[in-house]
C-alpha cells in the first residue's frame, strides 16, 4: 500500500488500536485512506482521531449503494492537516434499519450536514439535538431525492405542508425581525429571523436552501465532461475553484495527473478568482459602513481583473477554462503580457485603495470589534477559510495539501485571532498581496509543455476526493464512478455550508444595522450551500 | 477627505460610453456562436458535446431539423471545438423580446452515413411582431397587450427602478449585475437604479432557474410590483433553466412562473449584455438580429 510517509505513523497507530474492528484499510491514493467499519465505531474512531491526531471532520455525506452493496453508506472525511492526508471512514446503514447515530453533540460542525443526509436519503438521525428538516423545506412532501429510486425529473405535487417553526424568543421588549428570502441588496435568497431587544441581536435563526437546484442528483445523470460545466455553476463566484475540484476528483479516480503547465495555469486562474472576489468584498464591506468611494475604486479594480480573465479564458468568471486532465486553453505571449500588465497596475492601485481605507477612521471604527467570532467558537463550528483564519484557524489546503502548482511557490497564510470584521478584511488584504506574489512566481517558473492529457473512459466503481482551496475556503468534491463514463455520486462541499452557523454566533450582541457588514465580511455562498 | 478627493480626481473618468460605442470586450471573449448553416455537414458531434442541449436535432424521414437555442447556450465554445461550421464570436448583445426569437433552426436532407446532404429549409428565426404600431380594430388580445407594454416602456423609459430577484441563480449573474453599479458601467447615467423593494420597482430583473423553494417568493414579489411593470429574465438559467433545466427542485426558466418581457442570454451575461437587455425592455435600444436577416 503506497501511503504518504507523513501519514504512515498515524495509519500504524490507528490500525493497531482498532485492530479487527476495521474491516478494511485501503489507500486509493497516497494521501487518501479509506477505512471500512461498522457504524458502532464512528463515535470512537472520530473521538480518537480528534484527540490523538488533531483531525478535522471536513465532510460528512451518504451514498445510496443498495444496488451494489445492499446498504446505504455513510462517509466521514477527516483531514489530518499536519500529516497532509485524509482518512475516510465508511460505514453501512442497512435499508431495514435506515438510521445513523449523530455526532453533533460532540462535534457541532456536522449539525447541518447530518440533517442534510437525513433529508436527502431518508436515514433517520438518532441522538441529534435538533433533528428537524434542513435541506428540504418543511412544506416538501416526504421524498428523498438522493436515493437511487428517486428520479431527477420527478414532478412533485404542489407543496401544501406547514411553514417552518422557528424557535420562539420571548421576554419583555423582545421582538422578531424577519428578513428575506428576497433581500434588499443584489444578493442571493435566504431567510434570517432576528430576535432583538432594542437594537442588539439576541438570537439569529437562518433558513437556507432556497436555491436548492438538485445539483448533486444532476451530476449522476450527466456524462462526466458535462459535469465540469455543472461544477462551474455550483457557486458562480467560485466557478473555477469548483470546476477544478471536480476535475481533481475525476483525475484522481482515473489515476491521471494534469501536466505541470496545466497545474500552473490552474493556479493562475485560482489566484485571479481569489483576487477579484477579495477586492469586491473589501469594497462591499466599505459600502456597508457608508464608505462608498472606496467601493467605487474597488469595483473599478475588480473590473480590470475581470477583463483580464476574459482575455485569458474567454469568460470574465473564468468559465469554460477548466477541463478534465488539465485546462482547455494555453496562454500565448499576448495573454501573458496582459497578465503581467495587470500585476504592474494592480499592485500600486490596490495599495492605494488599502491606504484610503486605512486613513478613514470612521470605517475603522465600524469594523473593529464588530461581529466577533471567537476562536473557540470557530473551532467548535469547524469554520474554515477566510472567516476561520480571522479567528485563529491556521489552515489552508494550498499549504497543507498542495494541489495545482502550490508546492512550487512560496507564500504565507495570514492568520488573526481577534475574529472581527476588520480581521476578515485583513485576511483578504493580505491574501491579495500573497496572490499577486503567487501569480508572479508561477509565471516565472512556468515550463513549456502540454496543458492537458487525454482522459480515457473512467473506470467504474472508483472513489476519489478532489480538493481546492477556493477564495472563500476549502472546497471538496467526492465522486464514485459508475459504468459508462458516468458518476454514481458526486458530493459537493462548499465552505459556506460549514461557515453559515458561525454567522449566528458572530452577530450576537451586535446591532441590526451592523448585520449587513458582518454578513458581507463572511460573504458566504447561498448557492454553494443549497446546491 | 482631501486624499479621497485627490484620488477621485487623479483617477479621472472611467465610465464606458456604451451603447453609443461598441461593447468593450476582448477579441478572445466567447459570445454568440455563429453557425454556417448552409455548409453545415453534421450536427451530431456538436449536439453530443453541448452540455445544456442548446444545440439539438430531430430526425424524421431522412430529414434532420437542427435547433440552436440561445436561451440555453452558456457560451462554452465546446461545439466550435468539434465542428468547423461553428465559430464563436465575441458578440454579447443577444437580448430578445420573445423566447422563440432566441431559437434558430434549419432542416437538412441526410446521406446514408448520417451526415447532411444539403440544407432544405432555414436558417430561420421566428419573426417578432412589430412593436410600435397601434393595434387595428379587432386586433387580438395579444397584440393589444404588446401595445400596452410598448407604452409602459415609454412611460418608464426615462426613470427606471429595478428590483433584482435571485430566484435560484448560482450567483454568477449577480456578480455581473452588481458590476452595473460600478463606475465603469454606471447604470445611473441612464436614470436607472436598483431599489430595495419590489413595491418601489418598475422592473424585476430575475435570475434563475426558478427553484421550487423560490417559486412562491417570486410570484409574491411580482404581485408586489406596481403596474406597469416589466420583467427581464437574466442568464441561460433565467431564460430556460440552463444546465439545470427542469427537475424535482427547479421549474426551469423565469417565464414558467411569471410573464417575461425581455430575455438576456449568457452565462453570465456580461454588463454590456445586461445593459442592452434592460435598455431594450424600455425601448431605448433595439434588438440585434442574430444573422443579419
Amino acid at each position: 500500500m503506497n501511503v504518504l510517509s507523513s501519514l504512515q505513523p498515524i495509519l500504524n497507530e490507528v490500525t493497531q488500536r482498532f485492530g479487527q474492528r476495521l474491516e478494511s484499510v485501503r489507500a486509493v491514493h497516497p494521501n487518501e485512506i479509506y477505512v471500512h467499519a461498522k457504524m458502532e465505531l464512528v463515535a470512537g474512531f472520530t473521538a480518537h482521531l480528534y484527540r490523538k491526531w488533531n483531525a478535522r471532520l471536513v465532510s460528512l455525506f451518504a451514498d445510496d449503494a443498495r444496488q451494489t452493496d445492499g446498504a446505504f453508506h455513510l462517509f466521514y472525511v477527516f483531514a489530518l492537516d499536519a500529516a497532509h492526508g485524509f482518512f475516510i471512514l465508511r460505514v453501512p446503514a442497512s435499508p431495514d434499519k435506515a438510521e445513523f447515530a449523530s455526532l453533533t453533540n460532540a462535534i457541532h460542525a456536522v449539525n447541518w450536514q447530518e440533517r442534510e443526509v437525513q433529508d436527502m436519503f431518508g436515514l433517520k438521525l438518532v441522538g441529534h439535538p435538533n433533528p428537524r428538516r434542513c435541506a428540504l423545506h418543511d412544506d416538501w412532501p416526504e421524498v428523498h431525492p438522493l436515493r437511487k429510486d428517486f428520479d431527477l425529473r420527478t414532478e412533485l405535487p404542489p407543496f401544501t405542508g406547514s411553514r417552518h417553526d422557528f424557535r420562539v424568543v420571548e421576554g419583555e421588549g423582545v421582538f422578531q425581525v424577519p428578513v428575506g428570502p428576497v433581500h434588499a441588496g443584489i444578493i442571493e435568497p435566504g431567510h434570517f429571523l432576528f430576535s432583538v431587544a432594542g437594537e442588539p441581536v439576541l438570537y439569529l435563526q437562518l433558513r437556507m436552501f432556497y436555491v436548492h437546484k438538485g445539483t448533486e442528483k444532476l451530476f449522476e445523470t450527466l456524462p462526466v465532461p458535462h459535469g465540469v460545466r455543472l461544477a462551474e455553476s455550483v457557486s458562480g463566484d467560485s466557478s473555477f475553484a469548483h470546476a477544478t475540484a471536480f476535475c481533481h476528483a475525476v483525475e484522481r479516480a482515473a489515476g491521471v495527473e494534469a501536466p505541470p503547465r496545466a497545474r500552473a495555469l490552474r493556479t493562475l486562474c485560482l489566484e485571479l478568482e481569489r483576487i477579484y472576489n477579495h477586492i469586491a468584498d473589501i469594497g462591499a464591506i466599505c459600502t456597508d459602513v457608508a464608505f462608498v468611494t472606496a467601493n467605487m475604486h474597488a469595483l473599478r479594480l475588480k473590473e480590470r481583473v475581470l477583463r483580464v480573465n476574459e482575455h485569458l479564458t474567454g469568460n470574465r468568471l473564468l468559465r469554460g477554462m477548466a477541463c478534465l486532465g488539465g485546462v482547455r486553453f494555453d496562454f500565448d505571449a499576448d495573454q501573458f503580457h496582459a497578465l503581467k500588465q495587470l500585476l504592474v497596475e494592480l499592485t500600486p492601485e490596490f495599495e492605494s485603495l488599502i491606504e484610503l481605507i486605512r486613513e478613514s477612521s470612521g470605517t475603522r471604527d465600524r469594523l473593529e470589534t464588530t461581529g466577533v467570532l471567537k476562536p473557540e467558537v470557530a473551532r467548535d463550528l469547524g469554520v474554515v477559510g477566510i472567516a476561520g483564519r480571522a479567528s485563529g484557524f491556521n489552515h489552508d489546503l494550498r499549504r497543507d495539501f498542495p494541489h495545482a502548482f502550490y508546492d512550487q511557490v512560496q507564500f504565507t497564510v495570514p492568520v488573526f485571532t481577534e475574529g472581527d470584521v476588520q480581521r476578515r478584511l485583513a485576511v483578504r488584504r493580505e491574501e491579495v498581496y500573497q496572490s499577486l506574489a503567487i501569480i508572479q512566481q508561477t509565471m516565472d517558473k512556468l515550463s513549456a509543455g502540454p496543458v492537458r492529457v487525454e482522459m480515457g473512459p473512467l473506470p467504474p466503481d472508483r472513489t476519489a476526493l478532489g480538493y481546492v482551496e477556493g477564495w472563500r475556503g476549502e472546497i471538496f468534491h467526492w465522486i464514485r464512478t459508475a459504468p459508462g463514463n458516468r458518476l454514481a455520486r458526486c458530493k459537493v462541499k462548499d465552505p459556506s455550508l460549514q461557515n453559515w452557523p458561525a454567522l449566528s454566533e458572530a452577530i450576537l450582541g451586535n446591532i441590526i444595522p451592523d448585520f449587513p457588514v458582518v454578513n458581507k465580511s463572511f460573504n458566504l455562498s447561498y448557492s454553494g450551500t443549497d446546491r | 477627505m482631501l486624499d479621497i478627493l485627490r484620488k477621485s480626481l487623479s483617477t479621472g473618468i472611467v465610465t464606458t460610453s456604451y451603447p453609443a460605442t461598441p461593447p468593450e470586450v476582448s477579441n478572445r471573449a466567447r459570445g454568440r456562436p455563429e453557425i454556417d448553416w448552409a455548409n453545415w455537414k453534421d450536427a451530431r458531434p456538436a449536439t453530443a458535446i453541448c452540455p445544456t442541449g442548446a444545440i439539438s436535432y430531430e430526425e424524421r424521414t431522412g430529414r434532420r431539423t437542427v435547433r440552436l437555442d440561445m436561451a440555453k447556450c452558456i457560451f462554452c465554445g465546446l461545439c466550435a471545438e468539434v465542428d468547423k461550421a461553428i465559430r464563436m464570436t465575441n458578440n454579447c448583445e443577444c437580448a430578445a423580446r420573445r423566447r422563440d426569437d432566441l431559437v434558430s433552426s434549419a432542416s437538412y436532407s441526410l446521406q446514408s452515413d448520417g451526415t447532411h446532404e444539403r440544407m432544405v429549409a432555414g436558417p430561420s428565426t421566428s419573426q417578432a411582431p412589430p412593436g410600435e404600431q397601434w393595434p387595428a380594430r379587432g386586433a387580438s388580445l395579444e397584440a393589444i397587450g404588446q401595445q400596452i407594454k410598448a407604452r409602459a416602456a415609454k412611460i418608464l423609459g426615462r426613470s427606471l427602478h429595478i428590483r433584482e430577484v435571485d430566484a435560484g441563480s448560482c450567483n454568477g449573474c449577480e456578480i455581473e449585475i452588481v458590476n452595473l453599479n460600478s463606475p465603469v458601467y454606471d447604470l445611473e447615467r441612464f436614470g436607472i437604479h436598483f431599489v430595495a423593494s419590489p413595491r418601489h420597482a418598475d422592473m424585476l430583473l430575475v435570475t434563475g432557474p426558478v427553484t421550487r423553494n423560490m417559486e412562491l417568493a417570486l410570484k409574491k414579489t411580482y404581485e408586489a410590483t406596481p403596474e406597469p411593470r416589466l420583467v427581464v429574465a437574466v442568464g441561460a438559467c433565467g431564460c430556460s433553466g440552463g444546465i439545470f433545466g427542469v427537475n424535482y427542485a427547479t421549474r426551469g426558466g423565469v417565464d414558467q412562473v411569471i410573464p417575461v418581457d425581455v430575455y438576456i442570454p449568457g452565462c453570465p451575461p456580461n454588463p454590456h449584455a445586461l445593459l442592452q437587455g434592460i435598455l431594450v425592455a424600455i425601448g431605448r435600444v433595439e434588438v440585434k438580429q442574430a444573422h443579419g436577416s
